[in-house]
């Protein structure tokens, strides 16, 4: 029977593949399209709690409220990390993270 | 059947993860993911979150990864040359991945909530669309207007970024 600790599995699966992304690799787009795939694995588990802790009978909307206010968040940070690595990009040619090493140029 | 399409679409969905994380290929790791995020609307769908996973198709899948694939297209970037790889990096990530992994099966099998089945709904008096609809707008006005000022600063912080180069 499909029970709460297999969604949680897959959420949890999809969150550390998400963050072995972000630790292993070097080019900073990928590494963000990583961080989005953390987000929406969070998503996930907050969707399958709503789903198994009933209210009178009914889904839990106030989880899916949650996990709507998260995709908001995760969309407007796309925008603003994509600006900064454009004019990062702009700036020094590459959106490579070990040839950037300088704090301040 | 619930079951067949729960392990159908996330072994989908794990896939395509770890080909974000494996390819080269910026522009074949966005679509991987975008693959990745349909998968995971499904699984959504599986849960009765139809909404959610109409979002999820719209808003993730299909305008947020069109601007990364646009962004990537913008800096022209190529597939990665293969770099030395830092064995050290590599133990230390794989490592913290397999504690994540290893306490959260840990946990899952000490509780028996963890282990419930799927309980069945009641017969909805509004859809599901109406009743987010009615929650948000009854319990979280002023958290969905907060958020409705963040998305404004947002666009014009990205407005700003854009105009001018790093000095």
């Amino acid at each position: 029977m499909l029970t709460l600790s297999h969604y949680l599995m897959a959420s949890g699966i999809l969150f550390s593949l998400g963050l072995a992304g972000v630790m292993l690799r070097r080019n900073i787009i990928i590494v963000f399209m990583c961080l989005e795939m953390m987000l929406s694995a969070t998503n996930l588990s907050l969707v399958a709690f709503s789903r198994y802790g009933l209210v009178q009978g009914h889904v839990n909307y106030q989880a899916q409220i949650l996990v709507f206010f998260i995709i908001t968040v995760a969309a407007a940070e796309v925008a603003v990390g994509l600006a900064i690595i454009v004019a990062l990009f702009r700036a020094k040619q590459t959106t490579h993270s070990e040839d950037l090493n300088s704090l301040k140029f | 059947m619930q079951l067949t399409l729960f392990w159908f679409f996330s072994l989908l969905m794990i896939a395509f993860g770890a080909c974000v994380v494996v390819l080269r290929n910026p522009v074949a790791c966005a679509l991987s993911l975008v693959a990745s995020f349909l998968a995971l609307a499904a699984l959504f769908v599986t849960l009765d979150a139809y909404f959610i996973a109409i979002i999820q198709v719209l808003v993730t899948a299909g305008a947020v990864m069109v601007l990364f694939l646009f962004i990537i297209m913008l800096l022209n970037l190529k597939a990665e040359e293969r770099r030395s790889v830092k064995l050290g990096a590599m133990l230390g990530g794989g490592l913290i991945v397999g504690c994540f992994l290893e306490l959260l099966s840990s946990t899952l099998s000490t509780s028996p909530l963890f282990s419930q089945t799927l309980p069945p709904l009641t017969e909805p008096v509004h859809s599901d669309v109406a009743m987010i609809g009615l929650t948000l707008f009854r319990s979280f006005n002023l958290p969905f207007q907060v958020i409705g000022v963040l998305l404004l600063v947002a666009t014009i912080g990205v407005v700003l970024l854009s105009r001018q180069t790093l000095k």
